[in-house]
């Protein structure tokens, strides 16, 4: 099967080149008009043909790398060094991308896979798709070189073949190892096809803006692909390192947070550009710099140039990346030199307070957060550079920078739907802005009345000053979107006769993109809520012998037991707990302490009990050697759940801002005719 | 009771709490508070709308400061987050709880120890970082070439920021000369009717 693999690679990487080669070739002669030996248009066909096998070879690449995990087939190095006999069905499949050949051949096949669909649908635009295609199969090849040479999934082990493999990390033996990754490296090669499609536009000098609505499909699929990731991966940090948190900072959270900062941007500035005809090299540049953050972070993270808590996937490849980052680089302002008149915007701004600002604003916001990361994530790099010593820039950095930026960009979500294109009339501010405001001081009021004071014990708490402000600014931008909805759901009743809910969702229907983008922003909300709960998180640490007690909250833990148990895979030590309150059993929790016998790594594994106030939250430490009793930490997290809630909300938007809006005809005839259905300027005025 | 005199008697209460005064410009007290107050009410009705605001607005903060309990400060939860773990595992002090850690459980018990003997918070990073390197702290430190890992972003953001106003009032400027010389007064009539016409309903979609 590793000869077959290999094969595949090999294959893999000449269908990828010729596509590249022949579809370059062909749109030159395209271009160019110049006479040539074949049509153009059938060499770049047979370019789109190798493509679409080129993914059929990579699918066969990466199915040998599976068959050979479930089958044990430790004469490839990579399956002795990522699992074992006894590692059970999924973590076996995940071995596919616990290691740095597997991921990286991982990234090959979904690069293939977007490449596939792509070339399937090229009806939609011929020339458009062919330029694409060809972009791809560019970063394709580049991807399939590294795997054929630098980092080759199915070398083979060197010596006598162990009966056993080493096993597969423990830390990725969770449920969500099984699609964190996939969903975080469907984000990151997603990114290169709205890359691919942006400097093709560019190349061939595309008319009009229609490119943007083609792709609009991939960057959302890819952003939520992204977006499902990054917060995964914060649920398995929570569930699994004990810790407590959700959220390191660690190089790697920052790389994969980077690319999603810019793309978000992009999903926003590119609505000035499809509307407007505005920030068309703004925008340009920032799906360039996404792409390139998506290689940054695997270079980053690969080239060992900074220390993480990922440190799994370290190794020599840097330099194909640092190489392949600066080619790409080159050819970016290479292309945007030579085209850059084509680029001019057909119209600017009018007023500093208006809805193209506030996209305007978010976009500073966002590249200045990005920023900010990038800075922080390089800078120990810097400063051994200049000062000879290595310094962390860590938690307590992003939080004194970040989290005011943050709160700025949650203020600019709220501000931003409530101001009209062009300009705005202050008749328009007093209006929309008395509700979310009320809301806003309301809030404060409430939260220093429940406790919520950064003056707390005499002393000013930042923690709880960003909490209250974080509090009392979600609940305006919420305020703020509620009465977009209900302002436009009244006017839809008004006219039709429904009632408000159906009324609603007309309105959604008629518009998902924009009441699909307003979801998302709840969503945004109730994960600011959730986070800001983190100011008053608390945690208790004790040895605990049989019916030893400890109180945090309104929780009681006891001791009832402590215990071991053993499978193939691992042993384990648990502790029994029961959970009172009010002197009132509510249940037992069981937190776990477990030794994977194939690499011999100790493993926590945390038992969380969920409610909308808080996560109680407890972690079996270990146990004292000298007394033989647990040793537990107990955390109550509040508002955590509000986290993933919102995630759901964000997940939700997005499909429904997917969805193809009604058109007129069809909406005019879901709406029963109680009264003719007048042109309302105010509902059709945006897509 | 008249406004002036209600508001003195509000502000005069407000400012005996220190937590207020400290954002109180320079030389101000309650009696210079009133004045401003009373000034504005002698505007006429505009000034009496926003005496009111301001009293309501006071009140608020007033009940607000009022509330909520205060607790002592954690030094030993402060400064174990202002440290990062030397094992390698990249997480802060106060957080690194992973099964065996051979660096955490002595370096907090260091830190036990500093606190109760009376260092301050400088001296016991100074400490720590003399013995374990400057990675022990979480953060970069706020003099020599530390300081530019904290100005940096500062500056780009203002910086960005500025050139973002000016460039849009730029572009406003541009254009306003633009529609000065083109100007129509029937094209006038007619983009104020639509822009007060779509005011009254939904604000346009995206």
């Amino acid at each position: 099967m590793a000869t077959f693999g290999s094969f595949a690679l090999i294959i893999a990487l000449a269908l990828a080149a010729y596509n590249l080669l022949a579809g370059a070739l062909a749109l030159r002669w395209l271009a160019t008009g110049q006479p040539a030996p074949i049509s153009p248009e059938r060499l770049a066909d047979t370019a789109r043909r190798a493509g679409i096998a080129g993914f059929l070879a990579v699918t066969a690449a990466a199915f040998a790398l599976v068959y050979s995990v479930f089958t044990n087939d430790f004469s490839i190095t990579y399956i002795l060094e990522h699992s074992n006999r006894a590692l059970p069905g999924p973590y076996k499949f995940a071995a596919l991308w616990s290691g740095q050949e597997g991921s990286l051949l991982l990234w090959a096949w979904l690069l293939g896979t977007y490449g596939f669909v792509l070339r399937l649908t090229h009806k939609a635009d011929v020339k458009l798709y062919a330029y694409a295609g060809t972009i791809l199969a560019g970063i394709q090849v580049f991807f399939l070189s590294v795997v054929n040479f630098a980092a080759p999934p199915f070398a083979l082990w060197r010596g006598a073949i162990p009966d056993d493999g080493n096993g597969l990390n423990p830390l990725l033996q969770y449920p969500e190892m099984v699609i964190h990754p996939p969903m975080l490296y469907l984000g990151y090669v997603g990114f290169s096809v709205p890359f691919a499609f942006a400097l093709g536009a560019l190349m061939m000098r595309y008319p009009g803006e229609r490119w943007i609505k083609i792709t609009r499909g991939w960057t959302m699929v890819t952003w939520l692909f992204l977006t499902c990731g990054i917060f995964l991966g914060m649920h398995w940090a929570y569930a699994v390192l004990g810790w407590g948190g959700y959220w390191g900072w660690d190089p790697v959270e920052n790389a994969s947070f980077m690319p999603w900062l810019t793309g978000t941007a992009f999903l926003h500035s590119v609505m000035m550009q499809e509307k407007k005809g505005m920030m068309k090299s703004w925008n340009v540049w920032l799906i360039f710099a996404t792409f390139l953050l998506t290689l940054l972070g695997t270079l980053l993270t690969r080239a060992g140039l900074v220390s993480s808590v990922h440190a799994f996937a370290q190794s020599s490849i840097g330099s194909w990346f640092s190489w392949f980052m600066g080619f790409v680089l080159a050819v970016c302002v290479f292309t945007y030199i030579l085209q850059r008149n084509h680029l001019k915007s057909d119209h600017h701004l009018e007023s500093l307070v208006s809805r193209e600002s506030s996209f305007l604003f978010n976009n500073l916001v966002l590249l200045a957060a990005c920023f900010i990361i990038l800075w922080g994530t390089l800078f120990p790099i810097l400063s051994e550079y200049v000062q000879g010593t290595k310094v962390t820039v860590g938690p307590p950095f992003y939080n004194r920078v970040a989290i005011p930026i943050g709160i700025f960009l949650l203020f600019l979500t709220g501000v931003g739907p409530l101001l009209p294109w062009r300009s705005t009339s202050l008749r328009s501010i007093r209006r929309n802005f008395i509700a979310p405001t009320i809301a806003l001081w309301a809030t404060v009021i409430v939260c220093f009345a429940v406790g919520v004071n950064p003056w707390k014990g005499g002393e000013f708490s930042s923690g709880n000053f960003y909490a209250l402000v974080a509090f009392a600014m979600s609940a305006g931008v919420f305020t703020a979107i509620l009465s977009e909805f209900l302002r436009g759901g009244a006017v839809i009743a008004k006219q039709t006769g429904r009632n408000i809910v159906s009324a609603t969702y007309l309105l959604m229907r008629r518009n998902t993109r924009r009441y699909g983008g307003y979801i998302i922003h709840i969503g945004v909300v109730i994960v600011v809520i959730g986070l800001a709960g983190a100011a008053f998180n608390r945690n208790v640490e004790s040895e605990m012998s049989l019916h030893d007690k400890i109180h945090i909250g309104p929780y009681t833990l006891e001791q009832v037991g402590a215990t071991q148990d053993s499978n193939p895979n691992f042993n384990s030590e648990y502790a029994l707990l029961d959970v009172s309150k009010d002197g009132k059993k509510l249940f037992q929790m069981s937190p776990e302490k477990r030794v994977y016998l194939a690499s011999s790594q100790p493993q926590t594994m945390v038992a969380i009990h969920s409610v909308p106030e808080w996560d109680l939250y407890v972690v079996y430490e270990g146990t004292n050697p000298d007394t033989g009793n647990p040793i537990i930490k107990a955390f109550l997290n509040p508002l955590v759940g509000w986290i993933w809630a919102g995630v759901v909300f964000i997940v939700f938007g997005t499909f429904v801002a997917l969805v193809p809006s009604l058109s007129p005809s069809t909406a005019a005839l879901r709406a029963p005719a109680v009264r003719p259905i007048p042109t309302e300027p105010a509902l059709k005025g945006g897509d | 009771m008249s406004t002036p005199t209600r508001s003195k008697l509000m502000i005069s209460t407000m400012l005996g709490a220190p937590s207020i005064r400290r954002f109180l410009p320079n030389g101000w007290d309650s009696d210079t508070a009133s004045l401003v107050l009373k000034t504005a009410q002698a505007r006429g009705p505009r000034g009496q709308v926003f005496v009111r605001g301001v009293e309501a607005f006071l009140l608020a903060i007033a009940v607000c400061f009022s509330l909520g309990a205060g607790t002592s400060s954690e030094r030993y939860n402060d400064l174990s987050h202002r440290m990062m773990c030397t094992c390698s595992c990249s997480q802060l002090l106060g957080e690194c709880n992973h099964v065996g850690c051979p660096s955490s459980g002595p370096m907090l018990r260091e830190l036990s120890a500093a606190i109760a003997s009376g260092a301050t918070d400088k001296e016991i990073l100074a400490s720590f970082t003399a013995k374990y390197g400057a990675t022990v702290l979480a953060a970069p430190t706020t003099h020599g070439f530390d300081l530019v890992a904290w100005v940096a972003p500062i500056a780009v953001f203002a910086a960005a920021l500025l050139g973002t106003i000016l460039l849009v009032r730029h572009w406003s400027i541009g254009r306003t000369a633009v529609a000065m010389q083109t100007a129509d007064p029937t094209i006038d009539a007619l983009r104020e009717r639509i822009r007060r016409e779509t005011d009254s309903g939904t604000n346009g979609g995206l």
